[in-house]
């Protein structure tokens, strides 16, 4: 079958695909091919785009497209670590909570409520300010932000799941919680889940970038797009390319994530929705 | 093509053509009289809806009318805007969907959708309880029913809604797509005699669109036999069910399952061709017991057999009506029910006592089942009927240990077993197995059919991965089924497959006993027989004990060997099949079979 990468047969989902293998590469293989070094001046700040310094030099003279090459590592790690540990407490969250249907539901719904109620970069914020900031407190932070809205839509999707008659038929086998809930409830909750996986990593990526930008993520001198944005913006009409540039890679990244996965859930859709209607019934 | 001078329907040529430019319907042409009404019969796939949604200018998404006229009281229907389209429809012809759940609206209370229509035909200025008198027709006047939201009405209420908003401005035709496919007799009865009381006194003509041959027997005038988008037969309905011409009418009348007729019914065999792939010849030779080589060169004319029947088959001449397809003898010997049940009696396979089962959010306080004791003896098929919501479903749920029983004991082979499936030992797991109603979610969706099957015989017969595929093979074709069948996913299967996958699941653990719940009601009647014949036949191989659920008496007659009757929880009539459908001594009981739709005599000799 042509299976997993039927997503791309839309032209969405080409697209999508190829701006976040282009911003991937742009981050994994950049620091190899980096002309300068990301923290070094290279000669006078805020100058424009020159044979020297293809995209010009920042507000303390060093080379921007170093630095946007260095740039994407952290950011995209940051996100895609937050993203997968709020996958995990969510996804557990939510098919306990749905798929028991016992106490726990409610008593961990209401928790998630409460969590809602915070507004997330205040949330941050607060456990910055305690903590400090370190990469460990942000993964934990953006995962924590993150994890109840998850456990919503997975509960929402179990409970409509598992009451079908295939879960039915496993659980007359005697078969366990643990083996139903991973072999017949998980694999058809995925259509809607790698939706919101989707909106979910680029919302992280956000976060990271908007903390960043604050100055109470990755401090400087490190690389990062968003601290690039932060560290330029004063100097924007000197060399608009030190803000615009780092701009566009984030900007790229959300929006290539959100069209492939929408490709994808487009897929997955297609090949387990049964076509109910036009069977005799 | 019919004698009535004026028709108020009139179709021809109309043929309905795939974007890709495949035909869905071909050449079809009829014509009904007011007050008249025409069956328009077929398996999925056949064309029938799709030809009656062609009545009120509407095509599914994909799909085009190509060509051919058709004319409801004398005005054009195709070829008009869509504003005039929507003018049209309501007034002049109205639809009666197959789902009223899904049709009805459920943010709108049932008047004020009744009063939408009125206002988007009529002026805006309908009276505010212009409901009264649509509710009142379908027997509906009830104190404040107009408040309620569809989803606080029975599937049968619903459907009379439907009917009232059908009827609401008074159309002269109205198309009805499967009205009362998934709705039990007694209902069924009471929408079948809203609708005649319609067509009498409105003189309302009637399209009805039904896979049951049986159903449509009872309502219509004439009867229009599809397959393959094309009319096979076509006549009178005394013609067509007592004298059909055509192999695939034959089937389908020997397909139904009749309460008085107990023993073997026989499945049209094979499926029904899909669109596209329609054979040079008729379409309906490959299915054929009577095809003949000539048969495949080209598709027959529809030739006139008697005045107004006619029928699209190239031997008709041959199958005269005396060369009758079923067979069924006229009543069981005592040898007969003997062999089914396994000769001697070795005891008693299930013991149910006093079994009470209720659920935790009932509104009534009346428990769903209420002291209901049974027993099921080995390779016995016991068939439990009932209205929906009588709690038929309930026991098969606890004996299968999905429902934890309030009180009461289950006995299987002697030995009391746990209410929950989870506490019950791996071997009694293993020797009762369900198989659900719906065979579009009975089966997951993200699994192969082989890994589906495999499942029980790797966790409840504990066979290695090698083996199980192996045993997921001869399982396959226990059940009839190609043996790729289990690289398919089950989207890729028409019901009647998926159906057989899951008895091929349900039969992998050897089970003792199969608790069968509504297994047929989702399935075409020529598909349901094929079902229920390779039921027979297993049960009999196997010599396993059945707990057959179903609301269709015919299913009943043709698969069980005794028969419990519940009404509202409890049992009200048991005993052997033969004397409970010939000499009901309840008055449920014969409720149930008074309303239970059946073929004329003459057809079934």
């Amino acid at each position: 079958m042509t299976g997993r990468l039927r997503f791309l047969s839309t032209t969405s989902g080409k697209i999508g695909f190829s701006i976040v293998v282009f911003v991937l590469l742009v981050a994994i293989i950049g620091p190899f091919v980096a002309p300068h070094s990301p923290t070094a001046p290279i000669g006078v700040p805020l100058t424009g785009p020159s044979s020297h310094a293809l995209l010009g030099t920042d507000y303390l003279g060093r080379d921007v497209l170093s630095r946007l090459l260095y740039g994407g590592r952290s950011l995209i790690a940051l996100a895609a670590a937050a993203t997968a540990l709020a996958y995990f407490i969510g996804l557990l969250i939510g098919l306990i909570a749905g798929y028991t249907r016992s106490m726990a539901d409610p008593i961990l719904m209401r928790g998630i409520d409460v969590m809602l109620a915070f507004p997330p970069i205040l949330f941050l914020l607060v456990l910055i300010t305690g903590l400090g900031t370190s990469t460990a407190v942000l993964i934990i932070g953006v995962a924590a932000i993150q994890a109840p809205g998850i456990s919503r839509i997975v509960r929402t999707a179990t409970l409509e799941v598992s009451v079908r008659a295939y879960v039915e038929a496993a659980v007359a086998r005697g078969e366990n919680g643990v083996a139903i809930v991973l072999r017949e409830v998980l694999p058809n909750i995925l259509a809607p889940v790698m939706v919101d996986a989707g909106l979910r990593f680029t919302y992280s990526i956000l976060i990271i970038a908007s903390v960043n930008y604050l100055g109470l993520g990755l401090q400087p001198p490190n690389s990062d797009w968003a601290l690039m944005i932060s560290e330029n913006r004063t100097y924007i009409s000197l060399n608009p390319l030190a803000v615009v540039a780092p701009a566009a890679m984030i900007a790229l990244l959300t929006i290539g994530i959100n069209l492939t996965g929408d490709a994808i859930a487009r897929a997955l859709g297609r090949s387990y929705i049964p076509a109910i209607r036009t069977a005799a019934r | 093509m019919s004698a009535a001078s004026d028709p108020v329907i009139s179709v021809d040529d109309l043929c309905i053509r795939l974007e890709s430019g495949e035909a869905v319907v071909e050449g079809i042409g009829f014509t009904v009289a007011p007050g008249e009404v025409l069956g328009l019969v077929g398996e999925s796939g056949s064309g029938k809806t799709t030809t009656a949604l062609a009545l009120l200018g509407y095509t599914r998404p994909g799909v085009h009318i190509d060509k051919g006229t058709v004319e409801i009281g004398g005005q054009a229907i195709l070829g008009r805007n869509p504003g005039a389209l929507r003018t049209l429809r309501g007034t002049v012809v109205s639809y009666v969907p197959q789902d009223p759940g899904a049709a009805l609206n459920p943010s709108m209370r049932i008047g004020e959708a009744i009063l939408d229509v009125l206002r988007a035909h009529r002026s805006s200025h309908v009276a505010k309880d212009s409901w009264r008198d649509a509710l009142a027709r379908v027997d509906l006047a009830l104190p404040g029913f107009e408040r309620r939201y569809p989803h606080q009405l029975s599937g049968g209420q619903q459907q009379r809604v439907t009917i009232a908003m059908a009827s609401v401005c008074e159309p002269p035709v109205a198309v009805l797509d499967e009205p009362t496919t998934g709705l039990d007799v007694v209902t069924q009865d009471r929408i079948l005699a809203e609708l005649k009381a319609l067509r009498d006194e409105r003189g309302m003509a009637m399209v009805y669109v039904s896979h049951d041959l049986a159903v449509v027997a009872e309502m219509a005038d004439r009867i229009l036999v599809m397959y393959a988008g094309r009319v096979v037969e076509s006549g009178r309905t005394a013609d067509v069910i007592e004298r059909p011409r055509h192999p695939y009418t034959r089937g389908l009348v020997a397909a139904i399952p009749d309460l008085g007729h107990r023993g073997t019914l026989r499945g049209i065999p094979g499926v029904s061709v899909g669109v596209g792939n329609w054979p040079q010849g008729c379409p309906f030779a490959p299915r054929c017991d009577h095809a003949v080589a000539e048969c495949d060169s080209a598709i027959p004319t529809l030739d006139e057999v008697s005045a107004g029947h006619h029928v699209r088959c190239l031997r008709w001449h041959e199958l005269t009506v005396n060369g009758r397809d079923r067979a069924r003898p006229s009543s069981p010997t005592a040898s007969d029910l003997e062999s089914v049940r396994g000769g001697d009696s070795t005891g008693d396979v299930l013991d149910v006592k006093d079994l009470v089962a209720t659920y935790r959010r009932s509104h009534t306080g009346h428990p769903a089942v209420d002291r209901v004791s049974f027993t099921i003896g080995a390779g016995e098929c016991v068939a439990l009927v009932g209205q929906s919501g009588s709690g038929k479903t309930t026991i098969g749920r606890c004996v299968a240990g999905l429902h934890v029983p309030a009180s009461g004991t289950i006995l299987f082979d002697g030995a009391q077993v746990a209410g929950a499936a989870k506490k019950r030992p791996l071997e009694t797991r293993r020797r009762i197995q369900i198989i659900f109603q719906n065979p579009f979610e009975s089966l997951n969706p993200r699994h192969r059919v082989g890994s589906s099957i495999a499942r029980p015989l790797r966790g409840l017969m504990g066979l290695s991965q090698r083996e199980a595929d192996a045993e997921v093979t001869s399982l396959l074709e226990r059940v009839r089924l190609p043996k790729y069948l289990s690289q398919r996913f089950p989207a890729e299967l028409s019901g009647g497959e998926r159906q057989r996958v899951a008895i091929a699941r349900a039969l992998a653990a050897k089970p003792d006993l199969l608790v069968c719940d509504e297994i047929t009601s989702a399935l075409d009647v020529s598909v349901q027989a094929a079902v229920l014949e390779l039921l027979k036949e297993l049960q009999r191989d196997l010599s396993l004990s059945m707990l057959f659920i179903t609301h269709n008496l015919g299913v009943v007659a043709a698969i069980g060997d005794s028969v419990l009757v519940m009404d509202q929880g409890s049992l009200c009539e048991t005993g052997p099949v033969d004397e409970v459908l010939s000499a009901p001594t309840n008055d449920y009981t014969r409720r149930l079979i008074a309303a239970a739709p059946r073929l004329p005599d003459a057809a079934l000799r």
